[in-house]
């Protein structure tokens, strides 16, 4: 049996009410708020938060691949994937690979990994799709699109999700489409890519895959498909196919929330479809872009052992909202901002950042074999990686020791209104580790308010700055929700 | 066993220049007006200077920039630098080389032209991967704040309260120095209300961010009777680096700077003392901040841990205290030209002793501490310089 071992989810703590862009710009507002990634994410830090919600307290050692869907990557030539792979752990023996450029990149990624599983190629893949798709300022595709990422571990063992049946056409329309060099989305006349794009395919491949396998809507729980900006038409498509209202994963509580998610609004419907699985379901799931993929699902009596995760309904729970629309473009460095009368950064050491790639990117610290004591070193000396035990001395006698995925408390704070960042204050923590370990980082998604000794906080995968083009990534902490 | 610098070396002439945000001046400006008041004070001339050690944290090009300033001869000239710290780096060189008996005239110069930087407040730290923390030296120096707080069950408006008197008693001092940066009485209420730069530190619990230079001629102390001045002797020199392991191990309280209390130990071991809490006249403490001062009190023992806030409160480390504290203003009010800082901080006992400290004078004092700091508190270089008649 392969299908999917477990799936987890990420959206922003930071939304936007989309009245705010009507404050702004004038015009209509459509109704609800979008996630916005904070000035710190990207759509690769928001996968590899994704991915941790999907692994738990899962095994990374188990991964085969690692499989990164997004429209949005930082890098034109660049895998962003080969970064994920180390914030997550994974093994050097690992098939990695970006799937890029296609709004239905989510539902390729999901079904290459399929394949890779079915061929005997991989036991375990991890799939995660993240999009921030940006749209220029004042115009309703900005208010429609939001931020967020979704992940699902593919497998063979303690599968929660049977896939049963794949089907794929590919359409050439260039609905929407950003060029090499354009920052912001364009667009052809709505009515005609609606109408011979997303409300032709999509019929055509839930008719398409249902025919193959010889079944009739009646015999699905549930049908999981991406939507437009225009939810009526999602539910237009689905009746059009012989859906009825109960069986349609609705767009509307995602849209109202989050906004369109780019490659990742199928996958995170389909999370919060799982959410609400119940065993022996049986799901059509669908996603959209330059074609459609289409698979069935079958929901196992394992997801009801899936440990407890965030996933949509978790993140849904816990939110900041902005104050302002300025705040918005200033993160998406839409609208520069004075830089700080401070010298500037040394450039980016790419050396240095590629000796340490396993403590940085990573978060791995040492526990000595002599003493036993845990230790992360932050690299505030130039000392990093580990030579020496700082409680015995002992010398290069240390066992490898994760720090990414360990919870800490606020041994020290402070809110820094000299350093420069983008939301100031900086605020910063010494924290100790659960289990040992001791080591300062930015504390990010926070209210200085709710900030003090003992603030229970976890590690969270974040771009530190942006240097010569080098995203640089490392891990800040984050209070826990 | 380690030998000893007590008693084997002497300061004979100090210059230091005016600090402050000196716009029109550069660092050859600084370190020629510094050494050309030394070299006067001690009556020698620049000819006679030997070898030299300067200490800049930003200012320097190797020793060749103190050698261009002022046309050296051909001499030796060593930089040093220890962060803020480079300072007594300097007359650690300089005392050294000239008790081992290679030398008999050394200068020792410390100078910075800090506000070439481009900056308000110290610089930040950056490591070679670019994912440091973003935070600025107040910012973690407040983190000792914070903890100070916590563990002595300060409430933030007890605990700024404290660290308010601190500098308020500094700029007291300032206010009576002409060469010192700011020199402007506050108030209590002024601390409390200022904006925070970095919480709990508000802009009075920082210290001035200056240019400045300060010079000293060093001899060999058989040779004192060719020297027209009274001359100081230096009793210790101890400097001890920090291992850095209080950001990496969980049993550091980040309430104390583990490197100043063991300086201060070997220190005192050199020189001698036994009771640092009565025995020492008069200290210079390395107060970046407010905070820094008052756990160097702790550190160095004068005040009992966690209790610093009685001796603050009693006014012992006022100017008419038993054992005044800064009383040239310190880091907080003279000033924090980096790399001048340490010899600025000999300059004050140095002028005490002459009785030449014009409305600060102490009345007597025989031992001077001064304590010059590095780097974060939780991974310092901190040394400790005692000296005295």
């Amino acid at each position: 049996m392969v299908g999917i071992v477990a799936y987890g989810a990420y959206i922003p703590w930071h939304r936007m009410d989309r009245q705010q862009c009507v404050k702004a710009w004038g015009g209509f507002g459509m109704p609800g708020e979008k996630a916005v990634a904070y000035f710190d994410e990207d759509s690769v830090t928001m996968g590899v938060a994704a991915a941790i919600d999907c692994l738990g307290d899962g095994n990374a050692g188990a991964i085969d691949g690692l499989y990164f869907a997004t429209t949005s990557a930082p890098y034109k030539e660049k895998q962003s994937a080969a970064i994920m792979a180390i914030a997550l752990g994974l093994r050097r023996d690992v098939r990695t690979a970006d799937m890029t450029t296609s709004l239905r990149a989510g539902t390729i990624a999901f079904g290459m990994a399929l394949d890779a599983i079915k061929a005997g190629t991989a036991s375990n893949v991890m799939v995660t799709a993240a999009d921030m798709r940006l749209a220029a300022p004042a115009g309703m595709t900005e208010q429609g699109l939001g931020d967020g990422a979704a992940a699902f571990l593919l497998g063979k063992e303690n599968v929660i999700a049977e896939i049963q049946g794949t089907y794929s056409i590919t359409d050439e329309l260039a609905g929407t489409w950003r060029a090499a060099d354009d920052t912001f989305i364009r667009s052809w006349e709505d009515r005609m890519v609606q109408d011979e794009g997303y409300s032709t395919i999509i019929p055509e491949a839930l008719n398409g895959i249902m025919k193959k396998y010889g079944l009739k809507p009646k015999d699905f729980t549930k049908v999981v498909f991406d939507s437009p900006v225009d939810g009526r038409r999602h539910g237009k498509v689905a009746s059009t196919v012989g859906f009825d209202a109960s069986q349609i994963q609705e767009p509307f509580s995602l849209f109202l929330k989050v906004g369109l998610t780019g490659c990742a609004s199928a996958p995170m419907m389909l999370v919060l479809a799982l959410e609400q699985a119940k065993p022996g379901d049986k799901i059509l799931y669908a996603g959209s872009g330059d074609g459609v993929d289409a698979f069935i699902l079958q929901v196992t009596d394992a997801i009801t052992n899936l440990p407890a995760r965030r996933g949509i309904k978790g993140h849904l729970a816990s939110k900041k909202m902005m104050e302002s629309y300025n705040t918005y473009l200033t993160w998406r460095g839409i609208v520069p901002q004075e830089e700080a009368r401070r010298p500037a950064k040394t450039p980016a050491r790419l050396s240095a950042m590629w000796r340490e790639r396993k403590q940085q990117l990573g978060l791995w610290g040492i526990k000595c074999r002599k003493c036993g004591t845990i230790q992360y070193d932050d690299g505030a000396a130039a000392t990093t990686p580990i030579r020496i035990c700082a409680v015995c001395g002992a010398k290069d006698n240390f066992d490898d020791y994760g720090f990414s995925r360990k919870k800490a408390k606020v041994f020290s704070y402070t809110h820094d209104n000299l350093a420069p960042v983008a939301d100031p204050p900086a605020s910063v923590v010494l924290v100790d580790f659960e289990g040992g370990g001791r080591a300062f980082f930015d504390l990010t998604d926070r209210d200085p308010k709710e900030i003090a000794v003992g603030t229970e906080v976890e590690m969270t995968f974040r771009r530190m700055q942006v240097n010569r083009g080098l995203s640089i990534y490392h891990w800040k902490a984050r209070p826990v929700r | 066993m380690p030998g000893s610098i007590k008693n084997r070396v002497a300061i004979v002439g100090m210059g230091c220049t005016q600090f402050g945000e000196l716009w029109g001046k550069g660092p050859t400006d600084l370190i020629v007006e510094a050494v050309t008041e030394a070299v006067a004070d001690a009556g020698i001339e620049m000819k006679d200077i030997q070898a030299v050690w300067s200490g800049t944290l930003f200012s320097g090009n190797g020793g060749r920039t103190v050698a261009e300033a002022l046309r050296l001869p051909y001499l030796p000239v060593t930089r040093v630098e220890n962060a803020c710290g480079s300072g007594h780096e300097a007359v650690r060189g300089a005392s050294y080389a000239v008790a081992a008996g290679i030398y008999d005239i050394c200068l020792a110069v410390g100078y910075e032209k800090l506000k070439d930087e481009g900056m308000s407040g110290l610089p930040g730290m950056q490591n070679r991967t670019g994912t440091h923390y973003e935070s600025s030296m107040p910012g973690v120096f407040a983190m000792m704040a914070t903890r100070y707080f916590n563990r002595y069950g300060l409430t933030p408006q007890e605990g700024k309260s404290m660290l308010g008197k601190i500098s308020v008693k500094s700029h007291h001092n300032g206010s009576l120095n002409p060469k010192a940066h700011l020199r402007r009485e506050i108030t209590l209420d002024q601390v409390l209300s200022a904006p925070i730069i970095a919480w709990p530190l508000g802009l009075f619990d920082c210290c001035g961010v200056s240019d400045g230079a300060a010079a000293a001629i060093i001899v060999r102390a058989d040779m004192i009777k060719s020297f027209k001045n009274k001359p100081v002797y230096v009793k210790a020199l101890q400097i001890c680096a920090s291992p850095t392991s209080g950001r990496m191990v969980t049993d550091y309280d980040y309430t104390h700077v583990e490197e100043a209390h063991r300086a201060g130990i070997a220190a005192y071991k050199e020189a001698g003392i036994t009771n640092p809490r009565k025995e020492v006249s008069m200290a210079e403490v390395h107060d970046c901040f407010s905070i820094t001062e008052a756990v160097t009190m702790e550190d160095l023992q004068f005040s009992q841990r966690g209790r610093v806030k009685e001796d603050i409160e009693a006014g012992m480390f006022d100017l008419t205290g038993s054992l005044p504290v800064q009383p040239d203003g310190g880091l907080k009010c003279f000033g924090h030209p980096i790399g001048a800082s340490g010899i600025r901080m000999l300059y004050e006992p140095y002028l005490q002793f002459q009785g030449r400290a014009g409305k600060r004078q102490l009345k007597d004092p025989k031992i001077a501490l001064a304590h010059n700091m590095g780097n974060e508190p939780y991974a310092p270089v901190v040394s400790v310089c005692i000296v005295g008649l």
